[in-house]
């Protein structure tokens, strides 16, 4: 057993460490680590910078323009990107749909819209999710009928993140009534401009606008839109939720919101001393760094079952509940740093129009929202009791 | 023993539970919070006109004399209705007039309505620790002069006067030497920032620039403020604990109606064991939390400092402990639903937050609860 990287993993590091320090612009990484909001420019505009690279397509093959890299390049990637601040690259496009375009997508699909994702030219957004089909996806009432050469659509999808933004949309729709209901399901590809769709904003805890409804009326959508045949849509999302994962616990950004954490709790004091040298913080604070370490090694671990070739499996399921819970708990113990500082809101501050926050403390301004927010965590991408119960059918035969 | 509460208080009640539901409605608590002022005159109006502000007067002043557990009945409604007005705040106030004695017409205006206070206490470098007071108060004259920063002021911007703790003497971190003053809010050299909270209501950082004060400003004698101050913020810290609870009957309801109609998978939520259990802890952390606000309002009144000390924090640590259980647990059981801001709930789960980190969170009174001098006896 050897704990570490390969003299190759290092020299990679390195130039990805030289890439991000010539590259990363400051504003945004400004923004990122004083944890205020991103525009859809700044998105964007690091997305376009590490195309340039041709480091977009990080789990892709080399042919459809991707970078080829070993899951634990990948590792170091992400890694890296989180160390710095950079912004996301969003997933929607480059690892939810665009796998599934590549597996199942025809010629035409992928020369179109393979290169616009990595690109950046069209913003994706995921339809999966209704009112009534939220962790029961499997019972969504969206309609596509076939007329002639086009569906016609109607239905509502909800939850549909940054779709004010998108220019496409991914979505699982009903075109089988009468089937089982895995079995008349389709994958289609809409584009966000046809008319008859329209988006409505759902303002979130921490007064975001994040997540919306989005409202197909008779919308129509040219057939050759579909992805592979029409009824078998089930099969290539259940293919989809497997596939992007190695991100799911996102223990770099862990990694840098605890030093966050530490300095935080240096600053303020409790009983005229440093916060962190409180016995009862400062052992919170150890349990989570120990529960972020154990984490990083279960990453690895996964990690290195992947380069030894297993397809994706319930893994991802723990890594996304372990992931999601210390995100959780160091936004948690944020607000617990800053005490009564985490109570003055300023919206403007975070949309970056002020400088400064109108209260005391410009630290302390962002960190009730993120801990609002941050309990969507445990919500989306399946919530973390569905997977648990994926862990007990699946891992433990329950 | 009698754990009834009586026809008056179970009045007071239903009085403010009707009025919640009739004119404080989430929409219109809603367009409160965005508004400029924060707060809303008319509602004030109802809450006086109510009788909301003479509850904890004295008699002699035009009140009703109101206890602890008449004010816990109150702040329970409050929480329930998750209602901004800057009623605890003043109520807190009083508490401190009351506690110092001589300030009779100033508690006939609290009685009346026509006064609203705050108490500026908390310091950049304070967090939790009220003794540690960097705002100073000279002696000028016959009066004082004050200067000093204080922050967070709950609704600080919208008092016509403030309680304002500064140093008259010893170091920064002594519980002697402090005093209390009663500044008019408009006096010349007070510079107040109002924001919104997070949670809806309305605070400021306040500045203290070489405000002139008149010896009549002194609350109680001068550098003996300490033990008003502590017992105050302890009464402060029981209306809290009260509110909370209100907050976590209402969050529990509602996450236990949604167990009941949300379906998935062809089934009610609530058919889900895993979910179950949750609702049921939910349900028990509420009632330990009731039982605790319950003992701090009977024992708050305490004349032996250390057992109304002991109390309270016991209740404060308690209440933290089960309102953060409840508020995340709702967040999680409503799905999607739950962290959106359309929902009630969500505004209970932010409130319940925020009262944790107002007055002494968990931690720092389970220190304090530790560091009376009766947790150490042993057999
Ligand atoms: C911020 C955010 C962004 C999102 N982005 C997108 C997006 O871009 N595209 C998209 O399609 N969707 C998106 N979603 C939707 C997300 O996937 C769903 O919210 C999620 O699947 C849960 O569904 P629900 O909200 O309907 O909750 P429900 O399914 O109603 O669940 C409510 C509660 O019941 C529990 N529960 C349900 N079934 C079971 C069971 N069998 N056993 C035990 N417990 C159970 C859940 O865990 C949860 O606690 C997003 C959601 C959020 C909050």
């Amino acid at each position: 057993m050897d704990l570490n990287y390969t003299a190759d993993d290092l020299a990679f590091r390195d130039s990805v460490r030289a890439f991000l320090d010539a590259s990363l612009p400051k504003d945004l990484q400004d923004k990122v680590l004083n944890h205020k909001r991103l525009s859809k420019e700044d998105i964007v505009r690091w997305h376009k910078i590490v195309a340039k690279q041709g480091w977009v397509g990080t789990g892709w093959p080399v042919e459809h323009g991707g970078t080829g890299w070993s899951p634990v390049q990948r590792h170091i990637w992400e890694e890296e990107c989180a160390r710095a601040g950079t912004p996301p690259i969003l997933p929607f496009g480059v690892n939810m749909v665009a796998p599934v375009i590549m597996a199942f997508g025809n010629e035409a699909q992928k020369r179109h819209y393979l290169p616009r994702i990595l690109s950046c030219e069209d913003w994706w957004c995921q339809g999966y999710s209704e009112p009534g089909s939220g962790s029961d996806l499997a019972s969504l009432k969206t309609r596509a009928e076939r007329q002639g050469d086009h569906y016609i659509v109607n239905g509502q999808k909800t939850w549909t993140t940054l779709a004010q933004h998108a220019d496409m949309i991914f979505c699982l729709v009903r075109t089988d009534p009468n089937a089982r209901k895995q079995e008349g399901i389709s994958f289609l590809l809409i584009d966000m401009k046809t008319p008859g769709i329209t988006v409505r904003p759902i303002i979130m805890l921490d007064e975001d606008h994040e997540v919306n409804e989005v409202f197909f009326d008779n919308v129509k959508v040219p057939v050759q839109n579909l992805i592979g045949e029409e009824n078998k849509g089930w099969t290539y999302a259940k293919y989809l939720l497997g596939h992007e994962r190695t991100n799911i616990a996102a223990v770099g950004r862990a990694k840098r919101e605890l030093l966050f954490l530490k300095r935080v709790a240096n600053e303020q004091r409790k009983n005229g001393k440093p916060l962190l040298e409180d016995p009862v913080f400062a052992s919170k604070v150890a349990s989570l760094e120990i529960e972020i370490m154990a984490l990083e090694m279960t990453v690895l671990r996964v990690l290195s079952l992947e380069s030894a070739k297993r397809g994706p499996g319930p893994e991802a399921s723990m890594l996304k509940v372990k992931g999601t819970e210390v995100q959780q708990m160091l936004t948690e113990l944020m607000v617990e740093a800053v005490g009564p500082y985490a109570l003055p809101f300023d919206a403007t501050y975070l949309e970056g129009e002020r400088e400064h926050s109108i209260a005391q403390d410009d630290d302390a301004a962002p960190l009730a929202p993120y801990y609002f927010n941050y309990r969507k965590t445990s919500i989306y991408g399946g919530s973390n009791e569905i997977q648990k119960n994926i862990i007990t059918q699946m891992i433990l035969g329950l | 023993m009698n754990f009834n509460i009586t026809q008056e208080q179970q009045q007071f009640a239903d009085a403010l539970r009707r009025w919640v539901d009739k004119d404080y409605s989430f929409e219109h608590r809603n367009k409160i919070i965005h508004s400029e002022q924060g707060v809303s005159g008319e509602a004030w109006a109802t809450l006086v006109e109510l009788g909301m502000t003479a509850l904890p007067v004295p008699e002699e002043q035009g009140g009703f004399n109101g206890s602890a557990i008449d004010m816990m009945v109150v702040m329970q409604e409050l929480g329930r209705g998750l209602v901004v007005e800057p009623y605890f705040a003043t109520v807190l106030g009083a508490q401190f007039l009351k506690l110092a004695g001589g300030q009779e017409a100033l508690l006939e205006q609290v009685a009346g309505g026509e006064l609203k206070l705050a108490a500026a206490l908390g310091e950049k470098q304070s967090r939790y620790e009220m003794f540690d007071i960097a705002t100073t108060a000279k002696k000028n004259g016959d009066g004082y002069v004050l200067n000093g920063t204080k922050t967070v002021v709950i609704h600080g911007g919208q008092a016509d006067k403030l309680i304002v703790s500064a140093r008259t003497g010893s170091g920064q971190r002594d519980t002697s030497g402090i005093s209390l003053f009663v500044v008019p809010a408009d006096a010349a050299g007070v510079s107040r920032r109002d924001y919104r909270t997070i949670d809806g209501q309305r605070a400021a950082d306040i500045t203290f620039s070489n405000v002139q004060m008149p010896a009549s400003a002194l609350l109680g004698k001068e550098g003996a403020g300490w033990d008003i101050l502590e017992a105050a913020t302890d009464y402060g810290a029981t209306l809290l604990c009260a509110e909370a609870v209100g907050a976590m009957e209402a969050l529990n309801a509602a996450t236990l109606e949604y167990l009941k109609t949300r379906q998935q998978f062809g089934v009610p939520i609530g058919k889900f064991q895993a979910l179950q259990h949750r609702m049921a802890e939910m349900f028990m952390q509420m009632e330990q939390a009731r039982s605790m606000a319950t003992l701090a309002a009977v024992k708050v009144a305490s004349s032996d400092p250390e057992e109304r000390r002991r109390t309270v924090s016991a209740a404060k640590a308690r209440i933290g402990q089960a309102a953060k259980y409840v508020g995340q647990q709702a967040v999680q059981l409503h799905g999607g639903m739950g962290v959106t801001n359309e929902l009630p709930a969500a505004h209970h789960f932010k409130r319940l937050t925020m009262i944790d980190v107002t007055l002494g969170d968990t931690d720092y009174h389970l220190a304090r609860f530790a560091a009376q001098p009766g947790f150490k006896k042993s057999a």
